[in-house]
């Protein structure tokens, strides 16, 4: 069984998620710098450019990190130790999503399965 | 007066403004991408606030009518008063007018460097508010004590061609006791603090490089020979530390990197400011060979040692060169070079302007830490706290004090 934890998290939460996850032993991970918004469209404020206010901000950065883990309890493992680092309790925290994965391949040794999300 | 004179000397006044700008890419460049903005923006503020004090105090403070040899007075208020036909000093080729233009840049470019040390954690108002303080407390009496007509510093027979007391040492001194004060930033030696730009790294450093030429030729406030002398020890010392910052990069790490060689430019721009129109041509090379190593040890070791968080090493680069620099104008001046000098070098078996020199030095930072401590205090009254939150300082300076965003169209991990 392989799974995919997806989280959506404010852009100055990244260190502190990696750190969690370090001290959970996870390591491996892709990150990536994204654009969106949640159910509020964004953000409330305006932009403020020379005086004038400009338009409404609706996507804002954020930063996604996948995760693949090997279990259900890493799997809910995983999720509440991102929701803990990437909390701060206001809105635009982010948020976490799972999916399973059907296969996976390290692309080096050909292992599959659980082999190959696993450190050698 | 000789219209040549003045044309030359109002040119490297521009020359020396321009430096400014090429700071603020210099710093803007080393920062963090969420920094950028808050960075370029400390270092150019100076603008504003220096040329608007100077005229309407701040060249009277620094060089109207001596009280004490520390200080001068407001006669000069709103430079009512400065002559367009009568030099500042008996004999300088130049009216008091130029002589006050080409001072007003190096007070616009002096706070700037201090930002260096803080970027990335200290409120834009608090900063502000010291900077202007700053002027008052230290750069108007060091500039009187150093340039001023019957300044203490000049008295004691010390010399400083081109600002390595009054801008550098002053500045960078500053800039150490304030980044102390202020304490690291929240990610210190726990994220990596990539250089977000090193073009514009450069671009800054070359531009600074430009201006420094009027910054030092310019000293001589007359187009002569002089001026032409400081010219070249200002050129030979920032390519040769340029050489040596390279030397230590492959020595301690094998491969040279960019912004050390510019780093180290700056370094031996630093280190021949003091003494650029007293020290012999060859002087300059071994200025500028040795003060690398020395700012790349500081920076490197003492730094790491020591664990203050000089972000931009404004204190390992302004700081230490403008201090050798003014040990090494000790050892090497030579007054065939120029008669401002009461004495030989050490070099040439002459201990007395090296003592002097060693004095100035001391007492330079002596009011640089005094006057720290002093603008703190007052900055903390009138702002509050001086730093940004944790979390102000996580989202970055660019969006929590100003609103902006250096690239906003960007994606890339910072």
């Amino acid at each position: 069984m392989i799974i995919k934890v997806e989280a959506m998290i404010r852009e100055e939460k990244l260190e502190d998620v990696l750190d969690a996850l370090a001290a959970l032993d996870v390591h491996g991970m892709t990150c990536y710098q994204v654009m969106g918004c949640g159910t509020q469209r964004g953000f409330k404020e305006y932009a403020y450019v020379r005086g004038h206010q400009q338009v409404e901000i609706q996507m804002l950065p954020k930063i996604k990190i996948e995760v693949l883990v090997s279990s259900e309890e890493w799997e809910k493992k995983t999720i509440d130790a991102i929701q803990k680092a990437a909390y701060t309790g206001n809105i635009g925290d982010g948020k976490i999503f799972s999916y399973d994965v059907r296969e996976a391949m390290r692309i080096r040794t050909k292992e599959t399965g659980y082999d190959a999300i696993q450190p050698e | 007066m000789d219209s040549g004179n003045i044309g030359f000397v109002m040119i490297c006044a521009a020359l020396v403004f321009f430096m400014t700008p090429g700071l603020s890419c210099f710093y803007g460049g080393l920062v963090r991408r969420k920094n950028a903005v808050n960075t370029m923006f400390t270092s150019v503020v100076t603008i504003a606030t220096g040329i608007v004090m100077w005229m309407l105090f701040g060249y009277s403070l620094s060089f109207g009518p001596d009280h004490g040899g520390v200080i001068g007075d407001f006669s000069w208020f709103g430079l009512e008063g400065v002559s367009l036909t009568e030099p500042y000093i008996e004999g300088q080729g130049i009216p008091n007018m130029v002589f006050c233009l080409f001072q007003m840049m190096f007070a616009v470019i002096t706070p700037a460097l201090i930002t260096g040390s803080v970027a990335g954690r200290m409120k834009f108002k608090s900063l502000f508010t010291f900077l202007v303080l700053w002027s008052f407390v230290v750069y108007y009496p060091m500039a009187h004590m150093v340039w001023g007509d019957g300044g203490f510093l000049a008295k004691i027979g010390s010399v400083d061609f081109a600002g390595g007391n009054v801008v550098h040492i002053s500045s960078g001194i500053t800039a150490l006791t304030l980044c102390i004060l202020l304490g690291k930033r929240y990610d210190y030696k726990r994220a990596n603090y990539k250089i977000h730009n090193t073009p514009m790294v450069a671009l800054g450093a070359f531009i600074l490089l430009f201006g420094w030429f009027g910054f030092n030729a310019g000293s001589a406030l007359a187009a002569d020979g002089l001026a032409a002398h400081a010219f070249v020890t200002t050129a030979v010392s920032s390519a040769a530390a340029m050489l040596s910052w390279m030397f230590c990069d492959v020595v301690v790490n094998k491969k040279p990197t960019f912004v050390g060689a510019c780093t180290g430019m700056v370094a031996g721009l630093v280190g021949i400011t003091p003494g650029a129109g007293f020290v012999p041509v060859w002087a300059a090379l071994i200025i500028g060979l040795t003060t690398s190593p020395i700012c790349f040890f500081m920076i490197s070791w003492v730094k790491e040692k020591f664990g203050y968080d000089d972000a931009l090493d404004a204190f390992g680069c302004h700081g230490v060169g403008g201090i050798w620099g003014g040990i090494c104008t000790g050892l090497f001046c030579k007054v065939s070079i120029n008669d401002i000098g009461q004495g030989n070098g050490l070099f040439f078996g002459d201990i007395h302007l090296f003592l002097a020199q060693l004095a100035s030095i001391g007492i330079t930072i002596v009011v640089a830490v005094a006057g720290t401590l002093i603008c703190y205090g007052i900055t903390r009254l009138v702002t509050g706290k001086i730093r940004v939150t944790e979390r102000e300082e996580r989202v970055g300076l660019d969006r929590s004090q100003h609103g902006e965003s250096a690239y906003p169209s960007f994606n890339g991990l910072d």
